[in-house]
């Protein structure tokens, strides 16, 4: 008789949330990253939470230390990285003890036991082994050495240097975590080939950490079951698995090509925003002109001139950037020269928690100046749509003569999800036109160009790019005359310029889609947000109507102007509740503009709302809970 | 700087480049004589009022713009070499000239300035240095001398002064020069040179404040001071001044520069003047000569060394991406990551 290996039996399951955790230093983002994409390729809807200190290096094996990447990966369309955990990897007791309280009842930990040893056990602040004294007794526990046996398979690697070897654990974790959820090998392969071709020797320690945290799964009898989560039914189309500062970047880059201006952007690095001045550096065969300033002011005032000289201006940063780039917008609004900020929003204030995520920056963009200097404020609502938000800042911008902020976040900065890539041939036409001409009259019938006389409609002012002949002028902060552009100090022309300045923009919200809305029409009880929070409303929102609950979700992209209709929409229900990562922002605006009892749910604890939360709120309100 | 400016560009006159505004700088400033200095010079270079942009910051001489018919920008408080720089690397082909005083560009714009010279942004940079702040109606600036009893400093600044020269030749700028308010001719002759330069060209202008700091610079710059306290520097001659060119500049045995008599040292001795040399050294020891105006000053180019102008270089990297990788194709950008088909 032949030898067999009892097979461990396949569950297909919905839905799975797996959360990897280790020491900064353990390579865990990689590992969850790599996790994400072959879940993506094999067609799973999917969403990503990111969690890592802001230390580069923090001190090997404390709680400080401990990195982590939740992802969600379904059958169906989700919206969240979830709630709960099914399962934790923890490669040091630090990650154990640090992100156990995260795990659902009852989960499954899978520890990297050769690192439960005196030391790592003191750092991590445990007086006993929590593998030896039972306290792991309710969770599924499986400790596998995965140091010892990546060293131990690596040994035949020639050349490999320990320390290489030692470092492809997190590739073993990963090989066992892939046979656990059925994923497919290849992609994680093919990657390491790509990656590390260049070091034949890291490429081999990995694929050899790989494979046998696969057959580690396969073949000791360890585990049970595996488990499947069959590909999601997604919209038909071409998908790639995108993170929001790289469909932000690639927006700006298609934004450049729709609206046929040349794309600059000054910038100064920033935490979480520096990867959208590394990937435009990457597209500089665009024609894409990116600049690293000496700091944040001259960041956005290089910017300016560029918009001056007739590019579409961009300058990228985080909260404590938009705070000295201050003054420099309020110029770029006086001028009314187009210019794009965008702002991935972190912890704050000062420093706060630069890699954490947080949207505390809204009544900054909306009032964050000196003087009346109203400028349009935009968000996305997922990593996916940072790409349309790009593209609408850069239309809005250009059309209007204006700055605009976009309002992203960490979290939308780094997590990902699968996104359909859009027809490019269906993306809008954002160009914009020059005046090359004189463009008034005077009575004596000599021609003169006015850069302060405007559209009718828009109230867009006239530009001329330098290099134009006869259209030279002049334009600086100091208060203009309308139509002539010379300074002025007349009061009346002031209240007339200001008055001007922000009709225009109030006027935007003709030129903009009404007020997003899903759930029930009759609902009594709508939730309202704005950004990143989309994710866990949406899923709050639809788990309560799937219990047969009446209840809507607005979502709003616009934020200045609000969409038209926003008004009649809030009133429309009983109750209004507004989560924000943030005190309540949001709702002081809503109850500002349209005199409506918000209810303010707040969070900044530097992750996104649960799912959870929200649906409990949403069920106290109904008078269900 | 233009590159494309024929040269059957039809000629200009004084005219063609004075705006329909007003100046409103106190009578008697110095502003003016700079602004006049300007208009009468440009019509002798090549160039065309549309390509032409002046980009201040704010102060008294960040107004200068309003009077050109030029393209112009009155931008904020010390950003002008700033937004200056993004607009040069944008459109290299612009002739860009960046204005500001010793608030705007040593002050509050201290780190804007001596960045945009370390890159070697194509623009020259006219900064007006008159020892005091006259917008704001009189205290003391970064350049006003230890002592100076203003609004600010009722017992006297105890701030040590910057010295501009030397900061620029330390930030690595590639032309130095120093001219005044006093001599039209002088400030023509240093504006064509700064503007045929290509890269960043700095010029200090003593400019006199008749109403918070009238004759800061009376001791070196009046007629009859002109020859005993200006040293002219010309390159490839030795440096003498004086109204018989009695007088000389050596380097001691320390590096530092020294006056001393010809007639004492024998012409030999003395330090001949070369704006091209490498090392700058000899030019940042010229520049301390004097420790302010009122001792022997040098005035002209310190400094002139070639070095690739930024925007080529920006440009030049965006011209081998293409080579490498072809014209930014959007299509082909959207599936630069794995992919995957839903049916």
């Amino acid at each position: 008789m032949a030898d067999t290996i009892s097979q461990p039996e396949i569950r297909e399951v919905n839905r799975i949330i797996v959360r990897f955790a280790g020491d900064s230093g353990d390579g865990m983002q990689l590992t969850g990253e790599r996790f994400t994409s072959a879940s993506a390729l094999f067609g799973n809807d999917l969403a990503t939470l990111p969690e890592f200190p802001a230390e580069i290096r923090a001190p090997q094996g404390t709680l400080a230390g401990v990195s982590a990447f939740q992802v969600q990966v379904s059958d169906h369309d989700i919206t969240t990285p979830g709630d709960a955990p099914n399962v934790l990897i923890a490669m040091n007791p630090a990650a154990l003890k640090k992100e156990l309280s995260k795990l659902e009842d009852a989960g499954t930990i899978i520890v990297n036991l050769d690192t439960f040893e005196e030391r790592n056990l003191k750092k991590a602040g445990y007086e006993e082994n929590p593998l030896e004294t039972g306290e792991l007794s309710e969770y599924t526990l499986f400790q596998v050495p995965m140091t010892s046996l990546t060293k131990e398979v690596c040994k035949e690697i020639e050349g490999i240097k320990p320390r290489d070897a030692e470092r492809s654990k997190n590739f073993f974790a990963l090989g066992l975590v892939s046979w656990l959820y059925q994923r497919p090998l290849e992609p994680t392969l093919d990657w390491i080939e790509k990656k590390f071709g260049k070091s034949p020797q890291v490429v081999a320690a990995n694929n050899a950490a790989f494979k046998a945290g696969h057959a580690y799964g396969e073949t000791t009898e360890a585990f049970d079951y595996a488990y499947e989560v069959k590909p999601a039914a997604l919209e038909p189309g071409e998908y790639t698995n995108i993170n929001g500062n790289t469909a932000l970047s690639w927006g700006l880059v298609a934004a450049g090509k729709l609206s046929e201006r040349p794309v600059f952007l000054g910038s100064y690095p920033i935490t979480p925003a520096s990867d959208i001045l590394h990937e435009l550096a990457k597209h500089k065969n665009f024609g894409i002109q990116t600049f690293q300033a000496e700091d944040e002011i001259a960041a956005v005032a290089s910017s300016i001139g560029a918009s001056f000289a007739g590019d579409l201006a961009l300058t990228t940063t985080s909260g404590p950037g938009v705070a000295l780039k201050g003054e420099a917008i309020g110029l770029a609004f006086n001028l009314e020269l187009p210019l794009v900020i965008i702002d991935i929003q972190r912890g704050g204030p000062s420093t706060g928690l630069p890699t954490k995520t947080e949207a505390s920056d809204l009544l900054m963009a909306m009032y964050g100046r000196h003087g009346e200097s109203p400028i349009p404020v935009i968000a996305p609502y997922s990593p996916g749509h940072c790409f349309h938000v790009a593209i609408e800042a850069c239309r809005i911008a250009l059309k209007y003569r204006t700055p605009v902020m976009i309002l992203s976040d960490g979290y939308l900065a780094n997590g990902s999800e699968p996104w359909k890539l859009p027809d490019v041939d269906l993306l809008p036409d954002i160009s914009t036109t020059f005046t090359t001409e004189p463009n008034h009259v005077d009575e004596d019938g000599n021609s003169h160009f006015w850069p302060y006389k405007r559209d009718p409609e828009t109230l867009a002012r006239a530009w001329a790019i330098p290099g134009t002949p006869e259209l030279m002028h002049r334009i600086g902060g100091i208060e203009k005359a309308d139509g002539t552009g010379n300074i002025s100090y007349d009061p009346s022309n002031h209240q007339k310029m200001t008055d001007i300045r922000q009709t225009k923009v109030d006027n935007i919200a003709n030129d903009m889609p009404l007020t997003w809305v899903e759930g029930d029409l009759d609902a009594d009880v709508l939730m309202i947000g704005w950004g990143s929070t989309w994710g866990s409303i949406a899923s709050a929102v639809k788990q309560a109507r799937s219990e047969g609950h009446k209840v809507a979700h607005a979502h709003l992209i616009h934020i200045n102007p609000f969409p038209k209709d926003l008004g009649e929409v809030l009133s429309r229900y009983k109750k209004v509740i507004c989560p924000e990562m943030n005190m309540g922002q949001l709702s002081k605006l809503l109850r500002a503009e349209f005199l409506v009892d918000v209810q303010s749910l707040n969070k900044v604890q530097g992750h996104p709302f649960t799912t959870t939360e929200l649906h409990e709120t949403i069920l106290v309100a109904l008078g269900k809970k | 700087m233009t590159d494309t400016a024929s040269a059957s560009a039809p000629a200009t006159t004084k005219a063609d480049w004075t705006s329909d505004q007003e100046p409103r700088w106190c009578p008697g400033c110095g502003d003016y004589s700079v602004l006049t200095a300007m208009q009468l010079m440009l019509p002798e270079l090549d160039g065309r009022p549309e390509d032409t942009v002046f980009i201040s910051g704010i102060g008294c001489a960040a107004r200068f713009p309003y009077y050109m018919n030029t393209y112009g920008m009155h931008s904020i408080h010390g950003r002008a070499p700033a937004v200056a720089t993004g607009l040069a690397i944008s459109r290299p082909e612009l002739d860009v000239w960046v204005i500001g005083g010793d608030g705007d560009m040593l002050s509050i714009g201290g780190n804007h300035l001596i960045h945009a010279m370390r890159r070697n942004i194509d623009f020259t940079i006219l900064l007006f240095n008159n020892q005091i702040y006259g917008l704001t109606k009189g205290q003391y600036s970064p350049t006003s001398e230890v002592g100076k009893i203003t609004k600010s400093t009722p017992m006297g600044s105890i701030d040590q002064p910057f010295n501009a020269v030397s900061i620029a030749l330390g930030a690595e700028a590639t032309f130095v020069a120093r001219t005044h308010d006093m001599d039209r001719k002088h400030m023509q002759e240093t504006f064509k040179r700064a503007h045929a330069h290509r890269g960043s060209s700095l010029v200090e202008i003593y400019q006199n404040c008749n109403v918070f700091n009238d004759g800061a610079f009376g001791a070196i710059t009046k007629k009859d001071k002109r020859d005993s306290m200006l040293i002219q520097l010309t390159h490839g001659e030795p440096i003498r001044f004086g109204s018989e060119k009695e007088f000389g500049v050596i380097s001691d045995h320390s590096g530092n520069a020294q006056v001393v008599k010809v007639a004492d040292v024998g012409e030999n001795a003395l330090i001949v003047h070369d704006e091209g040399s490498e090392n700058p050294s000899i030019a940042f020891a010229l520049s301390r000569l004097s420790s302010g105006p009122y001792e022997p000053t040098p005035m002209g180019v310190f400094r002139e060394v070639k070095r690739p102008e930024y925007s080529k270089n920006v440009n030049q990297q965006i011209e081998v991406a293409k080579e490498q990788n072809g014209d930014g194709d959007l299509y082909e950008l959207l599936r630069s990551q794995p992919t995957w088909v839903v049916d």
